[in-house]
């Protein structure tokens, strides 16, 4: 009699049975990796915010925070961020929707959005320096351009892959595999608008008071 | 937002046609209104810290900062819900005890380096002209 245990557990009703029955999804592993990856990406950003908190104020009797920034500019640059942040959102309802042009139209806004931001903090940069401001000046603008030049540096690759990731779509249409790159481009993307978050809050607007 | 990460995504793929593609995604399902609430919101909480400080509506910059602070708090909260679609059940909750260590560790992080730097900044500085006059 004893035997038979062995088949109990094959034969077992649903709620005994201990391994998965659902469907597996793949998928789930990328993006879960990818969320752990943006983590470890938070945790450089915030060394540099507390490297940025520690030294932010330290001038070495060179220009400070509210004599160099421009707030407008400033608030340009936040809007560009945010309108790529709603329109990569569109793609990827277009990407739901499975409507190929849609998705390239709004991911090539995106990018145009993406390069504008770029494009301004390259002047401001540029702008700096060429004052004098550069980041050998002070402790404070070594920290200043170490946290804004690293968050720039996201948005360019973030850039580069959405150029590469609009040939693969366009390519390959929305298959599975380009489907889990979107979604991973768009937590990427989003993550550098939380972060911007910080940088405009934190050295913009706290260093302009 | 319930239509996001909702377990139910699969009945709402079954929804719509049986391609086969479909059932392997197992991503959150945004909506039009979630994306534009979340960018309504981020406008609305962008575009105050930028009137206080731009038009030094408060006296005190401490003040200004501590609310400012605080908008920009709640505004990366509203980029977690309704742009990363952050919720306790994505990926079994994983999503969000990886989140919840990350807080704790940036939170040490910053804090510590403040609280360090600020004791050693008081503890070995000079203090006043004068006494950087009388150093050794």
């Amino acid at each position: 009699m004893s035997l038979s245990t062995p088949h109990v557990a094959v034969n077992a009703p649903d709620n005994l049975r201990f391994y998965e029955t659902e469907e597996h999804h793949p998928e789930n592993g990328t993006l879960l990796g990818f969320w752990l990856y943006l983590m470890s990406d938070c945790l450089i950003f915030a060394c540099l915010f507390a490297v940025y908190a520690v030294l932010g104020r330290s001038y070495a009797a060179g220009p400070s925070g509210a004599d160099l920034f421009d707030l407008p500019l400033v608030a340009i640059n936040t809007s560009m961020l945010l309108l790529s942040s709603i329109t990569y959102g569109f793609a990827m309802l277009a990407m739901q929707k499975k409507r190929v042009p849609q998705v390239l139209i709004w991911l090539g806004i995106t990018g145009l959005f993406g390069l504008a931001f770029i494009g301004l903090e390259l002047y401001e940069f540029h702008h700096l320096i060429h004052q004098g401001a550069g980041p050998q000046r002070s402790a404070f603008l070594s920290a200043f351009f170490a946290l804004v030049g690293t968050h720039g540096l996201h948005v360019t690759f973030g850039i580069i892959w959405l150029v590469v990731l609009m040939f693969q779509v366009a390519r390959g249409g929305l298959i599975a595999a380009n489907r889990r790159r979107l979604m991973c481009l768009s937590m990427f993307w989003h993550f550098l608008d939380v972060v911007w978050i910080g940088v405009f809050t934190f050295v913009y607007l706290m260093g302009s008071l | 937002m319930s239509a996001l990460h909702t377990p139910s995504a699969h009945d709402a793929h079954d929804a719509h046609g049986h391609d086969h593609d479909d059932h392997d995604d197992g991503a959150s399902h945004s909506t039009f209104k979630g994306y534009a609430i979340g960018f309504v919101l981020s406008v609305i909480l962008t575009a105050i810290p930028f009137w206080l400080v731009m038009a030094k509506v408060f006296d005190k910059p401490a003040v200004t900062s501590m609310v400012v602070l605080a908008f920009a708090a709640v505004q990366i909260v509203v980029h977690m819900i309704y742009f990363l679609h952050m919720n306790t059940k994505s990926e079994g909750g994983w999503n969000m005890l990886a989140l919840i260590f990350t807080i704790m560790v940036v939170v040490i992080t910053l804090s510590g380096s403040l609280w360090v730097m600020y004791h050693l900044n008081h503890n070995m500085m000079p203090m006043s002209p004068h006494e950087m006059k009388n150093m050794p």
